[in-house]
């Protein structure tokens, strides 16, 4: 298959999830064991990636900020927007789409393989609405909520790290964090939350979805899912950074 | 009842189905048979609509399945009920689970009026202290059990079986057939199995349909098939020696009583 016809199904799957549910109720329940499933799910590997990246970015910043002429908050502030520019939104998603991803293709492949999909289209639920548009939406509210837990994670670390090492003060961390603090950087880092979301979901539930054949077919889905959401994360990553800043 | 009329279905140049036509009555057992690629499968995909059929019309009780609008096919839908060839039964719910969900779905019952229904129909299907059991934790046999229950959970009308012995041990065969033939009988829907099985067409095959090559080479009963004097059926149904003596063996007795 070529780019586009993938592209085509990909959109026609999308459009196809827009119906009336066959029981509100049903669906919710859904909704939120997927949060579940995403959100705390996901919330141990965010928090240990966040703590360590912060840390790293803090002892990294120091090592080439050799000069005496700058001041060490600096190294504060350098933390604080790469954190929330960068770290907490893009690498907290590329891991995400590894965790999350990967498990959304081989739940749906498998599902697909086993005739489960098949078996709920027979009883007239339209798999599309049912089975993943409550994946996309759980997304769109649980990984906004991880990368806000990233930033402030990371952040902390790289307190914690730059303090314990003795390379700056609390003081002093406290101070450069305050100092030049543009709010759009947050909303930046919300807006590349939610487009990295509808990716790390929708992409892989396209892939498990029409996975045919058995389970190395699943494994390969998985394995493309994963691949093809990091590359259009990293894509989307610039895209945004040329636009919006 | 359900009325197929000329029905045909091509994957790129390949005709998988071509040109079937049939009638399945209600309250009876009409089996598909053929040998493996022969197009059994794709024939009930078809008919329960997993796939468009490219020519043709299949008509439940009158009523064009393949012209009717997706509002008007979802309803239908609620009225078939499939068993699938490895059951297809959700892993992470319990058997009670799996069975409650198309009442969960579709009905408006108390929780209390939907447990009831679910010890109905697995009491109706022999399977008795496997409620809170994962499909993981149940035999083959009692998957396609919890399959028939979830099947007719929402006393459809259709009831579609893909290969319901498939992996069975011949004794658990037989008690599946058994199953399904006495709820086709009692609850009179219009069942149609999908089978590879000997064991199956002679006990339950009211109506017996030989697809060779996508095409409908033979029809009639468990009671005609052994008098068949079709060259390629009797090839696929006495492929061993053991049976070809058998049906010789009848034949003669036969003749005798004659």
């Amino acid at each position: 298959m070529t780019f586009f016809n993938h592209f085509g199904r990909y959109l026609l799957m999308i459009k196809g999830m827009f119906t009336k549910p066959e029981n509100w109720r049903m669906y919710w329940k859904e909704l939120m064991h997927q949060c579940n499933d995403i959100g705390i799910g996901s919330l141990g590997i965010v928090v240990i990636v966040a703590l360590f990246i912060g840390a790293v970015s803090t002892l990294q910043t120091a090592y080439q900020l050799v000069s005496n002429l700058i001041p060490k908050s600096t190294i504060a502030q350098i933390v604080r927007d790469t954190v929330i520019l960068e770290f907490a939104p893009t690498i907290t998603c590329v891991v995400l789409a590894g965790v999350v991803g990967s498990k959304i293709a081989s739940e749906l492949g498998n599902m697909r393989v086993s005739e489960q999909i098949d078996a709920l289209e027979i009883m007239g639920i339209n798999t599309k609405a049912y089975l993943i548009m409550p994946k996309i939406i759980a997304s769109f509210l649980m990984i906004p909520v991880l990368v806000v837990i990233a930033g402030v994670l990371g952040i902390w670390g790289g307190r914690m790290a730059g303090v314990l090492s003795g390379i700056l003060s609390p003081e002093e961390f406290d101070g450069g964090l305050l100092s030049g603090f543009i709010q759009f950087n947050v909303a930046f880092a919300l807006i590349k939350a939610y487009t990295f979301a509808f990716i790390i979901s929708s992409i892989p539930a396209y892939f498990g979805y029409y996975v045919s054949g058995g389970a190395l077919e699943i494994g390969k889905a998985s394995t493309t899912a994963v691949v093809t959401s990091c590359i259009m994360i990293l894509f989307a990553d610039y895209i945004l950074a040329a636009l919006l800043l | 009842m359900i009325e197929i009329k000329n029905l045909r279905k091509v994957f790129g140049d390949k005709v998988v189905i071509d040109d079937v036509s049939a009638v399945m009555e209600a309250g009876k057992a009409n089996l598909i048979i053929g040998a493996s690629g022969s197009g059994k499968t794709v024939f009930m995909k078809c008919l329960v609509g997993l796939f468009e059929p490219d020519a043709g019309h299949i008509l439940y009780n009158g009523h064009d399945f393949v012209e009717m609008p997706d509002d008007e096919r979802k309803e239908l839908r609620q009225q078939i009920g499939m068993l699938f060839q490895g059951s297809a039964l959700f892993d992470s719910q319990t058997v009670e689970q799996n069975v409650m969900f198309p009442l969960d779905m579709f009905t408006k019952m108390t929780h209390t009026e939907k447990l009831k229904r679910v010890n109905e129909v697995l009491d109706r299907v022999n399977l008795v202290d496997a409620n809170r059991k994962y499909p993981a934790e149940i035999s083959g046999g009692m998957k396609k059990r919890v399959g028939i229950a979830r099947a007719i959970v929402l006393n459809p009308k259709y009831l579609f079986c893909d290969e319901p012995n498939s992996g069975l041990d011949p004794q658990t065969s037989l008690v599946i057939d058994k199953l399904i033939y006495e709820v086709t009988k009692d609850f009179n829907m219009t069942t149609v199995i999908n089978t590879h099985d000997m064991n199956s067409l002679m006990e339950i095959g009211d109506h017996i349909i030989y697809m060779y090559k996508g095409e409908k080479e033979w029809e009639g009963s468990n009671q005609e098939i052994i008098y068949s004097k079709n060259e390629k059926l009797n090839d696929f149904i006495f492929a061993s020696e053991f049976l070809r003596d058998a049906k010789e063996k009848r034949m003669m007795e036969a003749g005798e009583k004659r």
